[in-house]
Order: C-alpha cells, then sequence, then structure tokens
C-alpha cells in the first residue's frame, strides 16, 4: 500500500465532516417535517393512515410519558419474544441451506437482549449458526425495531422540550411507524442497493466450497442476503454484522468507496437528530450548537486515534521498522479507512468494526473505548445518543445556570429536582454498570479466562466488553471470550439495564418538562448556543467520563502504553 | 402590673446588638469550634450524606491505624495515622463552616428574642376600648381574639389595629426607634407582635397563631432552624450525592481491579484501603458539599442585615430569577413629593414678582410642594423674605382647590391652574393670553402647574415635578443590560406617566393603573413565560402580591399585604427589591462556583494520587506524576490536606458571596467559567505542590 499522505487525509476528513454537516441540516429538517406529521397527510401518507386503520391506532390520541414507556417496553418484549422462537425452531423454517439447528437458549437469550437493545453484542458468528430466514426475519427486522424505538425516544423528548402545559409527549405506535415508514426504510434500500454496486452479495445460495488456489486448501465462502442487512446495520447504528468479521468481511464492504458509504451511514441520523431538535424548537442555533459538541469531540477522538495510530509503536522505530501499524487492519481501507470507521462506529452505538481495536496501538485502542464509555454522546446511537447528550446538557445546565445566578433553566424550562434526578440516572446508569460488573468479573472464579492476553490489555478487553454492552455498543476489542455463563447473563442483563433505565429516565424527564411552562429568554438567561456553553458541555461530558473511569483506563490502556513504550 | 415598662430599653437596644454580630468575633469562632466537634455525632450528619461517609471514612482509617499499631494491618502507621488525623479536619472543617454561619444567625436571633418574652395580654370581647376583658398570657392568644393595648404596652401578637389609633415603636424589628402610626381602617392598621406602644391605645385583632407571628418567623429563618431545602438546594445535592456514591463505587471496584493488576504484573500489591478511602475523599466534591449550608444561610443574613425578612428560602432564589420588575412610581422611582423646579411668569410678569407672590402663597404651606417651593425661591432669590406676620393663612380646600395666605386686603393663592382661572374669571379678572400655553408645556412635560396669582391678576406658573430618586436611572440601565424588564405603574395620566417613564428610563409603564390592573399585569407577563416580582402595601395590593413570582410587603402595610406576600422590607423601602434581586442571583452564583471549583479539583487530585498508588504496580505510570510529587505517601498526603484546608480558605468567600455584576449572562457564564472552572482545575495543582514541598522540608 502506498506511504500515508498526512494533508490527503486532513482534506478528505475536512471534506467529509462538511458533508456530514450539510447534509446532517437537511435530514434533520426532512426528521421534523415526518415527525411534526407533515408527511402523514399528503398522498404519500397513505400507507401510513392503512396501517393505522388496520391496527386501530388513533394518531391524534397522544400519550403521558409512562403509557410512552409502557408501550415500547411492551413492543420490546414482543419483538424479543418473536426473535427468541425463530432463533429455537429456525432449523424447522425455509432458507436454512445449511440446515442449522435451534441456537443454544442461553445464547439465544444473548442474542435477544443484544438486538432489542440496539447493541447487537455477538457471541455467536453469524455464519455458522444462523440460517438465512433468521438473519432476516430476526436479527434484520430486530435491526430496523430497535433502530426505531431509539428514535422514538429521541423524538419523545424533543417533543418534550418544545411543549408546555402537557403531559403528553407523542404516540409511540405512530412515531415508530413514521420512523419505520419514511425514515429506515427508504434508506435501506437506498443503502443496500450502493452497497450491492459495489459488491455485497445478496442471495439465499448454499455456501460455496472452493478448491484451494495452489497447494493451500478448500474454501468455504458463506453466502446470504447480506446487503438488506448490511445497509441497516449502519444506518441504525446497530452494528451486528452478518459474517463474524463484521465489516472487515469483503462481502459486507468491499471497497474504499462501501467503507466511506457505511461510515457515512452510520453518522447519518445520530448526527442530523441535534439540528432536527433545533427545528422543533424553532431555535435551529440550539440543535446547532449540540451538533458542534458532538462534532468536536468526534474531531477530537478520531484525530487522536490516527494520531497514534500514525505514530505506531516507538519499539519498533528503534528496530528500523517505519511505517503505520498494519495488524487488524484491512489494506483496502488504510489507516484512514481504519481510523475513521473505528471513530464513527464507537462514537455512535453502532459498534461495526472493519478494524481489530485489540491491535492498535495501546492509546489509540482507549479512543474507542472512552468513546463508549463517555455514554456513547459523539452523535452516539440513533437516538439514544441525542437523548444521552440532553442528560448531559441538564447536567451542565444546571451548575451553569447557578453560575449566573437563575435557578436553572434549559430552553425555558426549570431544571428542579425531578430532571436532576432523572438526568443523573440517564447519564450514570450505564458508568455504573460498567465500573460493577468489570470489578465483578476479576472476583468471580474463573472470570479472567475470558481475556486471551494477561495484565493491562487483557484489563482493556474485560473493560471494554462491559462498557460495548452496558452503553449498547455491541463492537468487542477481540480477544475477549463471551461465551462463559457468567458473561452470557451478565451482558445480557447489563444490556438490558443500559439500555431500558435510560430510557425511562429521559422519557420521564421528557413528560416532566413538557409539564411546565416554557419561560421567556433574554439576556438574562444563559445562552445555551454561545461557544461558552459548548465548551462547557464538551468539560462535563469529558470531565465526568475522566473522573468515572481514569483509574481503570490507567490500569489499561495507559498502563499498557507505558510499558509498550518504556519496555517495561 | 400588666407588663413592665422595663421591655422598652430592650427594645431600644436590640437593635444595635444585632448589627453588631456581622464580623467574626473571637467567642463566635470558639462556639462554631464546640459546635463543630459536637456536630461530629454521625446523626447530626445525615442531611449531609457527603460529610457523613466521609466521617465514616475517618473512623474506618482510625481503626486501621489502630490495628497497624500492633501490626494487624500492614502499612506505615505514621502514613495512616496522618491521613486519618487530616480526614477528621475535613470532617472538623465542614461543620465549622456550617456552625460558624448557623452562629452569626443564631446571636442574631437571640437578641431578637429578647423582645419575645411571654407577656400577658388584655383580652376583650368586643373591639371596644372599654370592653370588660380578661388578662391571658401572650401565647395563649389565638386569631381572631380582640386585646386591648395602652401607652407603655407591647402588642402581644401580629394583628391589626380594629379601633384606635396610637404611635407604635417597632425598633425590635425595624431598628428604626422612631415610633410609627397605626391606626384601624386604612393601610396602617397592621401591627406586629413585640413592638411597643408609645402614646394612645388601640384595639388589635389577632391575626397570627403562637409562634408563627412575623417575629417568630425572623427568628427561624435567621437561626437556619427551621431552614427547609430549597428545591435547587435539593436538586444540587442530589448531584453531589450522586458523584459521591459514583466515586464510593469507583474506589471500591478499584480494590479487585488494583488486585488483579498486581498479580499480572508480578508488581505492587492491591490497593490498601487507606489509599482508598484517601482516594474517595478527594473525589466527593466536599469542598461544595461542606459549604453548602453556610451559603444558605450566609444569604438569609445577608438579606436580614439589609432588614428584609424573607419567609422561605425559596423566595430569595426565586427574585434572582426574575425578568420583570412592577414598581410603583411613587416612593420607588420618584421621591413621593412633586418638587418645584421653576417658576414661569406671564409675560409682563417679572420673575421676581411672581417668586415673592409664590413665597407668600407658600409661606403657611407645610406641605412637601410648599416647602420645595420656598427652597426653589430661596435658591434663584436668596434675599429676605416678605414680612407676613399678620398674614392668615388661607388652607388648602376641595372646593377652591387652591391655599395662599391673605393680609388685609392683599392675597396671595396658588392652586390647580382650571381652579385659579375659574376664581379669577368669576371675579372679572383677565387670563393672560400666554397661560394656557406655559401650562400646557409643563402638564405634557409629566409635571404639574400650579397657577399663582396676586390678588386677581395671575403672575405665573409654577413647574412642579416628580423627582426621580437619586441613582435609578442608572439601576434602570443595568436591570436592563442583564435582561429585566421594568415596568412603572402609576396612577397618574398616560402623558404624566409617559414623561416619567421616559425620565427614569423604565421599559414600560401602566398608567391610570387600578388595583386589578396590577394583578392582570402580572397574569400576562406570567402567561408570557416571565417571572414578576413586585412591591407592595396595600390591602389592594394583596392579590397582586399572591400572584407575583417574589412579592415584596412594605412592613409598613396591611396585615392583607404582609400575608400575601413572601418577602417583606422592615424599612418599607421599595428600592429594595433590587437589592433582593441581586442577593438572590449572588447566592446560586455561590453556590454553582463553588460546586464548579470543587469538581473541577478532582482532576489534579487524580493526577497526585493515581501514580503513586498504581507506580507500585505499573512503574510506568510513574510518568503520571506530573507536579513531580516528592513520594508517593507525600503525594497522597497534600491531596488529602489540600482537600480539608481549601473548606476553610473559602469559608470566607461562602458567606460573602461571588459579587454579582449586572453584565449580560452570556458574559457573566463565559468569567465565570474561566475563574472557578479553569482555576479550579488550575489551583489544586499549584495548592497540593505546595504542600508536597512543605512535607518534603519536614523531616518525618
Amino acid at each position: 500500500m502506498s506511504p500515508i499522505d498526512l494533508s490527503t487525509d486532513i482534506i478528505i476528513i475536512a471534506f467529509f465532516m462538511l458533508l456530514l454537516t450539510i447534509v446532517a441540516y437537511f435530514f434533520g429538517r426532512f426528521l421534523f417535517s415526518v415527525f411534526s406529521g407533515k408527511i402523514s397527510g399528503t398522498r404519500t401518507g397513505i400507507i401510513e393512515r392503512w396501517i393505522y386503520r388496520l391496527t386501530g391506532t388513533d394518531p391524534d390520541n397522544e400519550q403521558e410519558w409512562k403509557e410512552y414507556g409502557r408501550d415500547l417496553l411492551i413492543f420490546n418484549l414482543f419483538g424479543g419474544i418473536i426473535l427468541f422462537i425463530i432463533l429455537s425452531i429456525q432449523g424447522f423454517l425455509p432458507l436454512n441451506p445449511q440446515e442449522f439447528g435451534p441456537v443454544n437458549p442461553l445464547i439465544a437469550i444473548n442474542i435477544v437482549a443484544s438486538f432489542i437493545t440496539n447493541t447487537n453484542w455477538q457471541i455467536y458468528s453469524g455464519e455458522t449458526v444462523l440460517s438465512y430466514l433468521t438473519q432476516m426475519s430476526g436479527l434484520t427486522v430486530q435491526n430496523f425495531l430497535s433502530a426505531g424505538t431509539g428514535i422514538c425516544v429521541a423524538i419523545a423528548v424533543m417533543r418534550g422540550f418544545t411543549r408546555k402545559d402537557t403531559k403528553k409527549i407523542g404516540n409511540f405506535w405512530v412515531d415508530l411507524t413514521r420512523t419505520v415508514l419514511y425514515v429506515l426504510l427508504p434508506l435501506a434500500i437506498i443503502g443496500a442497493i450502493l452497497l450491492i454496486s459495489q459488491g455485497v452479495i445478496q442471495n439465499f445460495d448454499p455456501y460455496i466450497h472452493t478448491t484451494g488456489y495452489g497447494t493451500a486448501p478448500g474454501q468455504i465462502l458463506p453466502m446470504g442476503p447480506v446487503a438488506s442487512q448490511e445497509s441497516i446495520k449502519e444506518i441504525g447504528t446497530n452494528g451486528g454484522g452478518f459474517f463474524n468479521a463484521n465489516s472487515a468481511h469483503p462481502y459486507e464492504n468491499p471497497t474504499p468507496f462501501s467503507n466511506f458509504l457505511e461510515i457515512f451511514l452510520i453518522l447519518l441520523i445520530p448526527s442530523s437528530l441535534p439540528f432536527a431538535f433545533g427545528f422543533f424548537l424553532q431555535k435551529p442555533r440550539q440543535g446547532f450548537s449540540l451538533y458542534i459538541v458532538m462534532a468536536l469531540l468526534f474531531l477530537l477522538a478520531f484525530s487522536t486515534l490516527y494520531g497514534f495510530e500514525y505514530l505506531g509503536n516507538p519499539a519498533f522505530k528503534d528496530m528500523g521498522i517505519t511505517g503505520i501499524p498494519m495488524e487488524g487492519k484491512e489494506v483496502r481501507f488504510g489507516l484512514l479507512g481504519s481510523a475513521l470507521f473505528s471513530t464513527a462506529s464507537t462514537a455512535t452505538s453502532s459498534g461495526a468494526v472493519n478494524t481489530m481495536y485489540d491491535s492498535l496501538t495501546p492509546l489509540a485502542g482507549m479512543v474507542p473505548m472512552i468513546l463508549i464509555l463517555l455514554g456513547e454522546v459523539v452523535f452516539g446511537g440513533v437516538g439514544s445518543g441525542f437523548y444521552t447528550m440532553i442528560g448531559f446538557v441538564i447536567i451542565a445546565v444546571f451548575i451553569a445556570g447557578l453560575m449566573i445566578g437563575r435557578t436553572p433553566e434549559y430552553l425555558g424550562k426549570k431544571i428542579s429536582v425531578f430532571e436532576m434526578k432523572m438526568a443523573i440516572v440517564t447519564i450514570l446508569t450505564s458508568g455504573v454498570l460498567v465500573l460493577i460488573l468489570t470489578a465483578l468479573a476479576l472476583i468471580i472464579p474463573g472470570g479472567k479466562l475470558a481475556m486471551h492476553e494477561t495484565g493491562a490489555h487483557g484489563f482493556s478487553e474485560l473493560l471494554y466488553a462491559f462498557a460495548s454492552m452496558a452503553n449498547n455498543n455491541g463492537s468487542a476489542f477481540a480477544g475477549f471470550d463471551g461465551t462463559q455463563f457468567f458473561y452470557i447473563i451478565s451482558g445480557s442483563l447489563v444490556m438490558l439495564l443500559g439500555r431500558f433505565i435510560p430510557i425511562l429516565a429521559i422519557l420521564a424527564l421528557s413528560g416532566s418538562v413538557a409539564g411546565k411552562k416554557t419561560l421567556q429568554s433574554g439576556p438574562g438567561t444563559l445562552p445555551t448556543d454561545s461557544l461558552s456553553f459548548i465548551i462547557w458541555i464538551i468539560l462535563v461530558i469529558l470531565i465526568i467520563g475522566i473522573l468515572t473511569f481514569f483509574p481503570f483506563l490507567a490500569m489499561g490502556p495507559v498502563a499498557e502504553w507505558f510499558i509498550m513504550s518504556g519496555g517495561i | 402590673m400588666r407588663n413592665g415598662s422595663s421591655c422598652q430599653g430592650g427594645f431600644e437596644t436590640s437593635r444595635k446588638r444585632i448589627s453588631k454580630v456581622s464580623s467574626f468575633d473571637i467567642a463566635l469562632i470558639r462556639t462554631a469550634v464546640w459546635q463543630a466537634v459536637k456536630k461530629l455525632d454521625l446523626h447530626e450528619q445525615k442531611e449531609n450524606i457527603v460529610m457523613l461517609l466521609v466521617e465514616l471514612g475517618s473512623i474506618i482509617t482510625t481503626i486501621i491505624f489502630f490495628l497497624s499499631l500492633v501490626h494487624i494491618e500492614s502499612g506505615s502507621p505514621l502514613f495512616i495515622g496522618l491521613v486519618s488525623f487530616w480526614l477528621w479536619i475535613t470532617v472538623l472543617f465542614a461543620n465549622f463552616a456550617e456552625a460558624i454561619s448557623e452562629g452569626r444567625g443564631k446571636a442574631r436571633a437571640s437578641s431578637l428574642r429578647e423582645s419575645k418574652e411571654i407577656i400577658e395580654a388584655y383580652k376583650i370581647s368586643e373591639p371596644k376600648p372599654d370592653a370588660k376583658g380578661i388578662l391571658v398570657a401572650s401565647r395563649d392568644l389565638t386569631p381572631g381574639d380582640m386585646v386591648l393595648v395602652r401607652t407603655g404596652e407591647t402588642i402581644p401578637a401580629d394583628g391589626e389595629v380594629v379601633c384606635g389609633a396610637a404611635l407604635v415603636n417597632e425598633a425590635a424589628i425595624t431598628g428604626e426607634s422612631a415610633p410609627v402610626i397605626r391606626e384601624s381602617g386604612g393601610d396602617r392598621s397592621a401591627v406586629t407582635g413585640g413592638t411597643l406602644v408609645t402614646a394612645n391605645e388601640i384595639v388589635v385583632r389577632i391575626t397570627s397563631q403562637s409562634g408563627e407571628s412575623v417575629l417568630d418567623q425572623m427568628i427561624a429563618m435567621v437561626e437556619g432552624a427551621k431552614r427547609r431545602k430549597t428545591p435547587n438546594e435539593i436538586a444540587l445535592n442530589i448531584l453531589l450525592v450522586s458523584l459521591t456514591l459514583l466515586f464510593l463505587i469507583v474506589v471500591i471496584t478499584l480494590q479487585p481491579v488494583s488486585s488483579y493488576s498486581s498479580t499480572a504484573s508480578g508488581m505492587g500489591s492491591t490497593l490498601p484501603v487507606t489509599v482508598l478511602i484517601a482516594l474517595f475523599v478527594c473525589l466527593a466534591p466536599t469542598t461544595i458539599a461542606a459549604l453548602l449550608p453556610a451559603i444558605g444561610i450566609a444569604g438569609m443574613d445577608k438579606l436580614f442585615r439589609r432588614n428584609v425578612i424573607a419567609l422561605s428560602g425559596r423566595a430569595i432564589e426565586s427574585a434572582g430569577d426574575v425578568n420583570v420588575l412592577l414598581l410603583d412610581k411613587t416612593g420607588t422611582i420618584t421621591y413621593g413629593d412633586r418638587q418645584a423646579v421653576s417658576f414661569i411668569p406671564v409675560d409682563g410678569v417679572k420673575t421676581e414678582d411672581l417668586i415673592n407672590a409664590a413665597i407668600c402663597a407658600s409661606y403657611a404651606d407645610e406641605t412637601p410642594e410648599g416647602r420645595s417651593i420656598i427652597t426653589l425661591a430661596e435658591k434663584i432669590m436668596p434675599c429676605e423674605l416678605p414680612e407676613l406676620n399678620e398674614a392668615k393663612f388661607i388652607p388648602f380646600s376641595a372646593h377652591t382647590r387652591s391655599s395662599g395666605a391673605r393680609r388685609g386686603d392683599t392675597y396671595w393663592v396658588k392652586g390647580a391652574p382650571d381652579a385659579i382661572i375659574h376664581e379669577v374669571s368669576s371675579k372679572g379678572g383677565i387670563i393672560p393670553p400666554d397661560l394656557d400655553r406655559k401650562v400646557t408645556v409643563i402638564a405634557t412635560s409629566g409635571g404639574t402647574p400650579i397657577v399663582v396669582c396676586l390678588n386677581n391678576s395671575i403672575l405665573g406658573v409654577i413647574h412642579l415635578k416628580d423627582v426621580l430618586k437619586t441613582g435609578i436611572r442608572e439601576r434602570f440601565v443595568d436591570l436592563r443590560r442583564i435582561g429585566i424588564k421594568t415596568i412603572m405603574i402609576t396612577g397618574d395620566n398616560a402623558q404624566t406617566a409617559a414623561a416619567i417613564a421616559a425620565e427614569a428610563g423604565v421599559d414600560d409603564y401602566l398608567a391610570g393603573a387600578k388595583p386589578d390592573d396590577k394583578l392582570n399585569l402580572i397574569r400576562k407577563y406570567q402567561a408570557e413565560g416571565a417571572m414578576v416580582a413586585m412591591t407592595g402595601d396595600g390591602t389592594n395590593d394583596a392579590p397582586a402580591l399572591a400572584q407575583a413570582d417574589v412579592a415584596v410587603a412594605m412592613n409598613n402595610g396591611t396585615q392583607a399585604a404582609r400575608e400575601a406576600a413572601n418577602i417583606i422590607d422592615l424599612d418599607s423601602d421599595p428600592t429594595k427589591l433590587l437589592d433582593i434581586v441581586q442577593i438572590g442571583k449572588e447566592i446560586l452564583m455561590t453556590r454553582g462556583a463553588l460546586t464548579t471549583f470543587s469538581i473541577a479539583n478532582d482532576i489534579a487530585k487524580y493526577f497526585a494520587i493515581l501514580p503513586a498508588a498504581l507506580a507500585g504496580i505499573y512503574p510506568g505510570l510513574a510518568a503520571l506524576n506530573i507536579m513531580n510529587l516528592t513520594s508517593p505517601d507525600s503525594a497522597i498526603l497534600s491531596a488529602v490536606i489540600f482537600n480539608a484546608i481549601v473548606i476553610p480558605l473559602l469559608i470566607p468567600l461562602a458567606i460573602r458571596g461571588v459579587r454579582y455584576r449586572a453584565v449580560p449572562a452570556g458574559e457573566l457564564f463565559t468569567s465565570n467559567l474561566v475563574i472557578y472552572g479553569f482555576g479550579g482545575i488550575l489551583v489544586p495543582f499549584i495548592g497540593i505542590k505546595i504542600i508536597d514541598l512543605i512535607i518534603a522540608g519536614v523531616p518525618l
């Protein structure tokens, strides 16, 4: 491969961010029209109306947060049960050319928890245990629905801030229908077609047995309806690969263009949601500021990851070996394509991988870890990134509001005891789960066996695993075996708690602010769209993250980096 | 003897004693130190979970210290002992911060309480001074009871005068020794328990339950005894407790992780409990948790020193949020009385003649307007006053709407233009052709024209004007800059109101205001999402006061007004609303600034403690010791000591409060973010380094 041209990469990144910002702006506007019901009334909305008639949904019947949350939970529970059934009886169902039997119930539970929570933590290899039907009707469907769930919550939170003196924050069924119908399906179809054009496969063929080239032994090439799943896997920040190798696999991500396309699809909805919020509020600057917060953190993370990989291992330099470390990276993507994909996938809760983080230099490998540990707010998962960010904003506004001598308010809503509680639950739940379970894994007998390495690197693998599950990212550091009973059960639990506790908390917050009056803003109000405030939110996010995980990171990647660079 | 005039001395001096408490004196500090020790009782700490956990940490380290002495626990007893000692000091400093602010309040309260001895009241059955009655103790009075209070007696409880009028000395609560008139009916009927009738007798209908009077509320507020946390304090407390629990989890989980790491690296050992507790205490937001009670109590105290009683902490905080102020014109924006500003003779009349006539017409006029005419005349023409010894005063009457003086056949009259014109023309006098124009000019400028005539000829016009209070204009400019809208309320006509509004620089005005208009105006602004503050004194104001977010009642107002309000100004100075807004803001700012500072400090503490604690396991981590601290023990100890001594160092800031400047919120935020945020990150790096250097210098 060609040597790295730093200036070209900088130009590409600058262009990429510019393109993302422009597209996110317009897509944000589109999201706003979708969820304010502007499409539903038109001719295009006929399918939507037909669905309501069929299901007996009254689109004008809005719900209080408790009803919204209840319906959301019921819906996800049902989705989970159906997925579990499919996993258990796939042997009797069609589209199973490899004749896979039922999935082990314990693993099935983990898959269910993983896919309904938008985590897509995979303790199985898709190509060795799942039939095509399971992949399509089980996993791909959940990819749509879990992403839809996240977006619904984000929209309900946006509504809470734009309303006053009401308890209603929207109708879950209506929001879900609109998300799938107008946002996810069209994008998924376009994405799938573009991916197919790049060579991503889409078929129901049995696996191909090839003869080896020369003396090499023969290979089995798994087939399947990959493109349709790949597309929504990126768009919905799901990240669960059709194949075990995920987006490093040439049938999932064949070319540099498909690589950039996938990165773009991963970031599209999460980066559009802050803009949509601005349009909901009729204060685009407010939404733009949140986007800037995310974008700055994203660039910071990307530059760190890219930078440390660019520098490589100093010990190698001393041996006269130059060039960037390529272990764990795909040659067709190079440093830029790998670093950007890794940043995008862990900044959002996607968790798709085209690079093995286990092989990154320690501090570069710490970047995905930190992005996840910050609570997935740097764009974040579809919906979840936005609503978790709102949790951080509430904390930031609370302290900042005090500093200007007002009882704190955000967008005209007073932040009082209840909002404070809910915001804290939203942002701290995942972190607390990570701390407790990581420590627990080291205490229980045999817990350490899951790590392929020992010492600092092994600890990174463990920390990453729980970080990824609790924050519903789903990527793995590699080098970690999550198939032990303890990890399957605790992991399933962590994914569910890390998903639904924050969702309920932020819905409650939304319901609470919707019921408040909206106060006027003026020169005496804290400007939440100013540069100072943007810096402040970034500080709050980083400080809370650092304060919580500094000791852990010190004994993981930081210690490893010193060992590597100091040779001790 | 129904009560002693001996109380009188107590009343007059009580106020002076109150104001003495403002500085830190030795006795106060001594009491606070003792209180700080007494507050070590764990039951006392249950209100403050952060400090409770710190104290538990102190207890555990103390136990470890003793175990290490007898070698049951490993580790250097000196190090463990020192950490333990400084953790205790941290708790004591926090207790001291609370105790010293409580002490100041208590000192004030005890002087107030002196005026609240149990006294006997003469309870009568009907509101007549000669009604038969019985003697009861003041604490047995219930609302609705009537009591007769005579000269030299103390009013037993808050109430309303229903019969009679008396001079009342209210020094006990206002500190003002000049007695005020309290009479039945009208807006001066409210009396306060503990105040003294100095002349006449009145019948008072009791309106407050024993223990709930204004004085009781004052005592409770300044003592901080009954201080209930405001919603904002509770919310902040939730944040602080959550962070504390988070850090507790961090250090607890750190133990197995360090155990795994040391086994894996084959170096170092599991982190000792003493180090984990030290790390926990340093990370927990102890600074703000220790100072939070002091900030609240000090805020009350600050208001109290300005003679303002807030009936709840929430009221003061809301004052910080206000963005619309409704201000009565009279007394707030202008000095209540109109004053003469110029003499305008009609054509053909000399100014001196007009002034002379004006002096004569006003000579016996004791109203402030009359006095101001004389004052102005003397300023313009410092000459001897005309001889008026034999003159007879013509008093103002509603019928003639004029007043003046008469000597023999000569008379001087001044009055409202239409009244004088009517009088003069009815007696066949000539109306000067330019009079109308000159009168109109004054009226359009918001002034009041007074026409002066000598016998039956009109000499000219005196321009009376509402005079703005000194500095009020500048305050409105400040208010506008910080986003507070000012609305002037006046009964004047629109023209006058507009002129004064323009001169004072208020944002808007409500002219010809009727009592209902105020209420409607407040509702209108509230519906638009504004927080409205107003001052009021009359019964008419009560509904509006009850509706306003911040309602300040004048102490000389009616009981109805005082009950509807959430803040009472003992000086009855409506301008004070502006001070209240400022104090409200300062309390919140202090809270926010110290929270930011406290949390920002944690970064440096990590950099002090973590390399010290973990370098044994991974030697490379010693590179994180960016402060280059001497040894692991001194690094940990320095962080703990810094964490402790920062509390007393910040007590003065907590009590004085962060100064509020009248600049837009964005600017204020940026500067506070730099000072307390970035300052909070930097200061501990320097502080810990200095302490480390000192420790390194001490031979141990």
